[in-house]
């Protein structure tokens, strides 16, 4: 075994991308295995490896671990990206949490019927901006902090410039209103680990295109 | 500050329910503000309580915390239910989460519409039975002990048997293919707080009624068309 996680999903976001975002900000390698087909589901299914039969699933430590959250957390306590104590772990929880709900409307997005999508993309945008973002704002303010959580880098600040970055593919100005997010995404943005996953040729995913979205679709249903 | 928690939520289970049963497995005493009218809510929202305008709400050792995981994660830590290492966490994660996405699709079905509910009643049942009671009964089964993880009361525990008693409310022989499941909720439901927890009387909710539904459609302005997942 080669000791390095390894991440089975397919060749795209989806559930999987909060996870690589993780492993590069920590500065760990990781491996991948892509599903293509339903059959490639099936056999892992078949053979024991998801608890749940469902994907992502990573092989880490010698466990096969299911479930996004589980798996976020897990690395990140192993790599000091979870704050100091459990307060600390409450806000960044708090935080991510919130971050978790608005990537929910990002990723789902490109999935969306094409008679629905015009109303989900108005309500990614608006609850951006109007829930999400200004929390995220205030939080930066009311400290003037570099990162969110205890003036340490965490898990917290990798979500949030993932959940920016993302974003921003949808409405390219959508932080026009929020000075400190314009600012805290390119400091994060600078740290070695985070610049270098931002650079072309690293494993970070694009956006799915159309006509990959029936492929994905088909593994799945 | 009294010190107990203070829980702001709707008369009823919802998102909150599971921080209620959490907080009870752990002995800790609570009190809850009842969301009632809109105008509560609205008062929160202005006083900059809700950090994302959403309840559940939890005042708990001097932070106003949301987000149902975030408290749950801090109450299991707080009070020694998470396990005593990451690997042992991991675990309790995996499951709690698993049990999530099976309570995720009770949550929203007192909202639906009669017809979806009885789509939703079937899904219910086949995911419980298909897919997460077989995983839990492989657990316990593999291991031969008494708690999920690492033979001792843990909140993967707690939610365990929250979602078996809820499964049960929908079909009350749901658990009958999966012997180490009963043996298991008998156990957990004898743990002292749990006992306690499960009589009348005590601050556990009952099953969500149109009055429940009322509420919070008329408190939150939403989900007044809600479609099966």
């Amino acid at each position: 075994m080669s000791g390095k996680p390894k991440l089975h999903y397919f060749n795209g976001r989806g559930r999987m991308e909060p996870i690589r975002w993780l492993l590069a900000a920590a500065g760990v390698e990781f491996e991948e295995c892509y599903l293509e087909t339903k059959d490639d589901l099936i056999k892992l299914q078949k053979g024991g490896s998801l608890l749940f039969q469902q994907v992502p699933m990573v092989e880490i430590d010698g466990m096969k671990m299911v479930q996004t959250r589980a798996i976020s957390n897990y690395i990140a306590a192993k790599y000091n990206l979870y704050g100091k104590d459990l307060k600390e772990r409450a806000l960044i929880d708090m935080y991510v949490e919130g971050m978790l709900d608005l990537n929910e409307l990002l990723i789902t997005h490109p999935f969306q019927p094409a008679d629905k999508k015009e109303q989900h993309f108005a309500t990614l945008v608006d609850k951006a901006t109007n829930r999400y973002f200004p929390a995220f704002e205030k939080v930066l303010k009311d400290h003037g902090q570099d990162f969110l959580v205890g003036n340490r880098f965490s898990k917290a600040d990798v979500q949030l410039l993932e959940a920016i970055l993302m974003a921003e593919e949808y409405k390219p100005d959508i932080l026009a209103k929020f000075p400190l997010l314009q600012s805290f995404k390119a400091r994060i943005s600078n740290i070695p680990t985070i610049k270098k996953f931002l650079q072309p040729g690293s494993q970070r995913k694009p956006q799915i295109e159309e006509k990959d979205v029936q492929k994905v679709l088909k593994i799945f249903y | 500050m009294a010190g107990k928690p203070k829980l702001y939520y709707f008369d009823g289970r919802g998102k909150m329910e599971s921080i209620r049963w959490l907080l009870a497995a752990a002995g800790v005493e609570f009190e809850e503000e009842f969301l009632e009218t809109r105008e509560q809510y609205e008062k929160l929202l202005q006083g900059g309580s809700l950090l994302f305008q959403q309840v559940p709400l939890v005042e708990i050792d001097g932070m106003k915390m949301v987000q149902t995981r975030a408290i749950l994660s801090y109450i299991a830590g707080k009070y020694n239910l998470y396990g005593k290492d990451l690997k042992e966490r991991a675990l309790i994660d995996m499951y709690v989460e698993g049990a999530d996405d099976l309570m995720g699709f009770i949550l929203m079905f007192p909202f639906l519409s009669a017809e979806d509910k009885e789509k939703q009643h079937a899904v219910i049942i086949q995911k419980a039975t298909s897919r997460y009671f077989p995983a839990y009964e492989k657990v316990l089964k593999d291991h031969g002990q008494d708690f999920l993880v690492g033979n001792n009361f843990s909140w993967a525990d707690v939610r365990l048997l929250e979602a078996i008693l809820m499964v049960e409310e929908k079909k009350s022989d749901v658990l009958s293919g999966f012997p180490q499941l009963q043996a298991f909720k008998a156990r957990i439901s004898s743990i002292p707080t749990i006992k306690k927890f499960l009589e009348p009387g005590s601050q556990r909710k009952p099953v969500p009624d149109d009055k429940y539904v009322e509420t919070v459609r008329r408190v939150l302005r939403m989900y007044y068309n809600v479609k099966a997942n």
